[in-house]
């Protein structure tokens, strides 16, 4: 089936079955590899890109229901103000270990600070519990998210 | 960071060339040149770099280009290692740029990420690489100027000669000096570690900007023209094999150009496992396509292979005392008999998997009898010999580039999936393939930690100290030889620190494959021994710091049996004594709800006490803080990643506990199956982490593991603090 996709504000045509979930459209169709496959049922959060603005799993949305959703993948994310300072933020307290989650990590937290421009710690666990860093970098995942957040300068409370 | 830029930016530039000449499709090559290629790339002759050994080269501008040899796996080695030439050549970290090197031991010698070995092996040896490209650099010199070489000094990527107030920039020598025959590596002059400017700074990871930005880095992320998408279905039970299958629907199915039907060695030790590959346009819709395949197993080898009678036979070998002595040290028998108070407990744990976040995979193409791989592995050259034993290919014949691994924790020491991706490749010559196994795939055919199952006694004398010690064993194995990571550590404390003390073995033979998985061994024996003596010391009056300070004594080494790495006491004492000062364990009793419970353990080189206070309301458990006291040596490489590192072990170790991971077999075939069933740490239960660095006088050791250890029954010990409730069986599981 053809489809027209509106990803990363470009329109995109790709020629699949409708049921093949959007993260192996970009992975696969569109070379967009930045979103991880982590377990394909929606549980670790690596394939997390923003539909319309909120963070969801591309590993349970079939590209047939997308109609002209607007798609953000983090190869986008820097693009935004928020996006950005997050991104800084990681690499300000070197957040990763592997690497390969936290793309997933960056896009939640960033649906997270559009919403909530100073988020408590419990606001900050309640938008992440669906991230897996199977590395453990989540110190530095909350204490990244607080400084783009402006509530912290550097890295007091990556502990 | 400037070299991060620089190095971004040529990639840039060669990436678009080659996607260019492709025709939209991306030539990955052009993602791991040599440096002379990224100038040509990127259209600057003067930018040639001069060669000064197979890890350092200098171009005329100054850049210096730093090959990282091993595998990255998220522990930090891609920049930790070229920190250590960096600083001995003395050139400025903003002039690095570091280029991961593909696999060739005759250029650098042992490729590996395992075992924590990287920082001890590499230590003197990328030090004495840089030190000797600058003495290259500086010979250059001193040849242009007609002065000795002793006369110049270096500073940040420049020569001096104080005399005259001559400066040079290395760029500007590098082509001279490049045509000189290179120094005995081993005879040239080091640093003062006083003088060290990059070593010792924590510095930001070189592959982070990459990462947030979400470039294609990993080796998941390989993307080559013409490049097919694979899954490989193998036996549903451990020891399965393929005797025929039908592949004619699948071949029909959406997106589907081949089916391959394979049949292995039979070993699942490095070699090849039968199995059904299927090769499609998008990986989805190859792993759809299993649905499709009807395939006969005879999974005969499987049956009663089950936790459950796991567990049975482990209960009938303690019960009969039929383990074979491992050690025997005095005669505990009698001093047991003669002590005043006996303590016995059981404990055991579970087979874990190591759940990597990427899920294993390979790419892969052979042409005219050569292959060339794209691999995230941990032992790529033990990779080339398992490609050279099944396929007869030799590894001359081989180009292997090693891609970043999105995780490894000892999964990817196998190179399972490395061998399939060249089956499969070969079976569609010229075509490159990716293999790509599923969450699934990856949980149901992983080389677990095995579980296994330990009965202590202990003798405590009339003043309260530990006259004899006890352990047997259960594990798996053929009864002569221990499955791979099942063995028992002989030197486990208190070994060597008490006169009687056996330790004996069983095993029970499995057809499930076990291996590696971080801090291999001292996972479980830390989680066992330590948990047990904290028992000890409960009954004998004291607190199980006081209890190992006691049994350790006197600063000293104790050897370690077939020449392990003897245990230095009074490393020991100093991380013990340096957690009981930062967590205050004089106030570890329980407060609020809250208590602290302690472990101390020695592994890979490292020295780690941790204290856990937690707190427990019915069955739940909470751990609100951590403590880590670790002695790796002299000098901490960078610590922006060693207390990642060590921060990443400790909530390892928690999750194992608490996250109730457990991998169960019925048959041989594995009941979890994704991250739901087999769950991982996530965000809310993480605790503040406090770490406190002992700087003993010994040359830096690594840290991916060593911290993982004491978390775990320091956890345990923290639960029976606060609640009663003793844990001597992992996952926990409190029952209200």
């Amino acid at each position: 089936m053809p489809y027209r996709l509106n990803i990363n504000g470009h329109s995109r045509e790709v020629d699949v079955p409708p049921e093949m979930p959007l993260l192996w459209v970009l992975r696969n169709e569109l070379g967009l590899v930045g979103t991880k496959y982590g377990c394909g049922k929606g549980i670790c959060g690596a394939c997390t890109v923003h539909v319309d603005g909120t963070a969801q799993r591309s590993c349970q949305l079939p590209v047939g229901r997308l109609g002209q959703a607007k798609i953000h993948t983090i190869e986008h994310v820097g693009n935004t103000d928020v996006g950005a300072r997050l991104q800084q933020a990681w690499l300000k307290i070197d957040v990763m270990q592997c690497g390969y989650c936290q793309a997933g990590q960056i896009m939640s937290a960033c649906a997270l600070l559009e919403r909530v421009t100073q988020p408590s710690d419990p606001q900050i666990n309640a938008a992440m519990v669906g991230n897996i860093c199977r590395c453990g970098c989540y110190n530095r995942i909350r204490g990244a998210i607080r400084i783009a957040a402006g509530l912290e300068e550097e890295s007091g409370r990556v502990a | 960071m400037l070299h991060e830029e620089t190095g971004a930016a040529l990639d840039r530039r060669t990436v678009l060339k080659a996607s260019l000449l492709a025709g939209g499709g991306l030539a990955l090559e052009a993602l791991f040149p040599l440096p002379a290629a990224v100038a040509a790339a990127s259209g600057e002759k003067s930018a040639v770099p001069a060669q000064l050994s197979a890890f350092v080269s200098v171009a005329p501008d100054g850049t210096v280009t730093i090959m990282s040899k091993n595998p990255e796996i998220g522990q930090g080695v891609k920049t930790s290692l070229p920190m250590m030439v960096a600083d001995e050549l003395d050139c400025d970290w903003s002039q690095v740029r570091i280029v991961q090197a593909d696999v060739d031991q005759k250029l650098y010698g042992e490729q590996s990420a395992g075992g924590s070995t990287a920082t001890p092996k590499n230590w003197l040896p990328m030090r004495q690489t840089g030190a000797a490209a600058r003495a290259m650099l500086v010979q250059a010199a001193a040849s242009r100027w007609h002065v000795n070489a002793g006369e110049l000094t270096t500073s940040r990527g420049r020569i001096l000669h104080a005399a005259s107030g001559r400066t040079i920039g290395y760029g500007e020598v590098a082509s001279q000096a490049a045509s000189l025959t290179p120094p005995d590596p081993s005879t040239v002059q080091l640093k003062d570690p006083a003088q060290f400017t990059i070593i010792g700074r924590p510095l930001v990871g070189v592959d982070s900007a990459k990462i947030v930005h979400g470039e294609p880095i990993f080796g998941a992320d390989t993307r080559l023209p013409g490049m097919l998408y694979a899954v490989y279905e193998v036996a549903p039970a451990h020891g399965g094999r393929l005797v025929r299958a039908d592949i004619e629907a699948a071949k029909r199915a959406a997106g589907v150009k081949h089916v391959v039907p394979i049949f292995g060695n039979g070993d699942p030790d490095g070699g090849l496992a039968d199995g059904v590959a299927i090769v499609a346009s998008n990986w989805w819709l190859a792993n759809q396509a299993r649905e499709k395949l009807a395939i006969e197993w005879d999974l005969s080898a499987a049956k009663g292979h089950s936790s459950s009678v796991y567990r049975a036979k482990a209960d009938q070998a303690i019960a009969a005392h039929a383990g074979t002595d491992l050690r025997l040290d005095g005669d505990p028998a009698a001093s047991l008999a003669a002590s005043a108070r006996r303590i016995t407990a059981r404990y055991d744990y579970p087979f874990i998997a190591h759940a990597p976040m990427e899920p294993q995979n390979c790419t892969a193409r052979y042409r005219d009898g050569r292959l060339e791989i794209w691999a995230p592995s941990q032992t790529p050259q033990r990779g080339l010999e398992a490609l050279h034993k099944v396929f007869g290919i030799a590894p001359e014949a081989v180009t292997l580039h090693l891609r970043r691994a999105g995780g490894g924790f000892g999964r990817r020491l196998m190179n399972d999936y490395m061998v399939q991706v060249v089956a499969i490749a070969k079976a569609v010559p010229g075509v490159p393939i990716q293999l790509m196994w599923s969450r699934e795939d990856d949980i149901r055919r992983d080389y677990y930690r095995p579980g296994g199952w330990h009965s202590f006694e202990a003798g405590i004398g009339a003043n309260g100290e530990l006259l004899a010690f006890s352990d047997h064993f259960v594990t798996f194995g053929d009864g002569k030889t221990p499955a791979r990571a099942a063995a028992m550590n002989a030197a486990m404390p208190p070994a060597g620190l008490i006169p009687h003390l056996r330790y004996s073995q069983s095993m029970l033979p499995t057809v499930v494959t076990t291996g590696a998985l971080r801090a291999p061994g001292s996972n479980a024996l830390c989680f066992v021994s330590q948990s047990f003596l904290d028992e000890v010391a409960l009954a004998a009056g004291t607190d199980l710091p006081r209890l190992m300070l006691t049994l350790l004594g006197e600063r000293r080494e104790i050897a370690a049996p077939a020449g392990g790495v003897p245990l230095e006491t009074g490393r020991a004492r100093d991380v013990i004594e340096k957690v009981v000062q930062t967590s205050d364990w004089a106030r570890r009793a329980a407060t609020g709800g809250r208590a602290k419970g302690f472990a101390f353990y020695f592994s890979h080189r490292g020295y780690f006490a941790e204290v856990v206070e937690a707190s427990v309301a019915g069955a739940e458990v909470t751990v609100h803080k951590v403590w880590v006291a670790g002695d790796v040596g002299s000098q901490i490489v960078n610590p922006m990643g060693a207390e990642n590192q060590v921060r990443g072990a400790v909530i390892d170790g928690l999750a194992q506990a608490l996250a109730g991971q457990a991998i169960e077999f019925v048959d041989g075939v594995v009941q979890q199956s994704n991250l739901d069933n087999f769950p991982l740490a996530r965000m809310p239960a993480t605790p503040e982490i406090d770490i406190a660095w002992v700087r003993s006088d010994k040359p830096p050791t690594g840290l991916g593991e060593p911290a993982l250890p004491p978390v775990i029954p320091a956890l345990a010990n923290a639960i029976y603090a606060a609640s009663g409730r003793r844990v001597r069986s992992l996952p926990v599981r409190l029952q209200i």
